[in-house]
């Protein structure tokens, strides 16, 4: 391997891994939201039995 | 849609830089990092247009859902922006035998630029969100789009560079067919993912504002 080609693969592999690490933050930034939004149906519950109670 | 359009755009640019076109007259297979860097810089440039763009419109209009939207292209600018630094750094290190050169007005620009549109980050979480930091926001998304063109005639301008010069009057002479069609490939792919980025940090931030919203309204 000559090093044009190692450092043509290490470009491509860089950009390759930024858009890997943004998957992986965009995974966590979703399963915070869906944590979220199932406290909010939890919260969202209990005023409506507080209401009908 | 757009990431699907990426995926398959980027993996066919990628296969034909490295199977179907000929390696250069004198860059020879360094050269293939052309058809990820040049992209990626074109690309970080329109995200930043983009941004500009709705930046005006938020201006124009005192619509705030701009607002969100010129964040979101800034956001995916920056990242381009870091990714255009990182491939030119280790295209400049094969080829010039230096990851990076202060004498060079296109890279210096091109840094400022970064700098510039990172800042952005610091001055809009430096104001309470609302209408005042909306339209500052836009209004420095704005200055810095002046900044581009600039960057961009900077290499034509000046003289005794050494970073190449392709996309003059006398492209059709420095590349050739096989080149020019898997660097529109590239290309294409490149502002696709963009797109594909920007729709889904944009549906992001939208959730989060939503839940935020909902948040507050229960308790």
């Amino acid at each position: 391997v000559t090093s044009a080609e190692r450092y043509v693969t290490a470009a491509y592999l860089v950009v390759l891994a930024v858009v890997l690490a943004y998957v992986v933050i965009y995974a966590f930034k979703l399963s915070r939201l869906e944590r979220e939004v199932g406290e909010l149906a939890e919260l969202a519950r209990r005023k409506k039995e507080e209401v009908a109670g | 849609v757009l990431a699907a359009a990426a995926a398959g755009l980027l993996l066919l640019g990628i296969s034909l830089a490295f199977y179907w076109v000929p390696n250069a007259p004198i860059e020879g297979f360094r050269q293939r990092i052309f058809y990820l860097h040049v992209p990626v810089a074109l690309t970080a440039y329109a995200s930043f247009f983009w941004a500009a763009w709705k930046a005006l419109r938020l201006l124009w209009t005192r619509d705030q859902r701009y607002d969100l939207e010129s964040y979101t292209a800034v956001h995916v600018g920056v990242i381009f922006g870091v990714l255009t630094l990182v491939t030119g750094s280790i295209w400049a290190r094969t080829s010039w035998g230096v990851w990076w050169t202060w004498s060079e007005r296109q890279l210096v620009l091109f840094l400022v630029l970064f700098l510039f549109y990172s800042a952005y980050f610091m001055l809009r979480y430096s104001v309470d969100p609302g209408p005042r930091r909306a339209s500052m926001s836009a209004v420095y998304a704005l200055f810095g789009v002046v900044l581009i063109p600039v960057s961009f005639l900077a290499i034509r301008l000046a003289e005794g560079l050494i970073h190449p010069v392709v996309f003059t009057h006398e492209v059709g002479d420095k590349l050739s067919a096989s080149q020019l069609v898997t660097f529109g490939i590239c290309f294409a792919g490149m502002l696709a993912l963009a797109g594909a980025l920007y729709v889904n940090e944009l549906t992001g931030k939208r959730l989060d504002e939503r839940v935020s919203e909902l948040r507050e309204a229960l308790s």
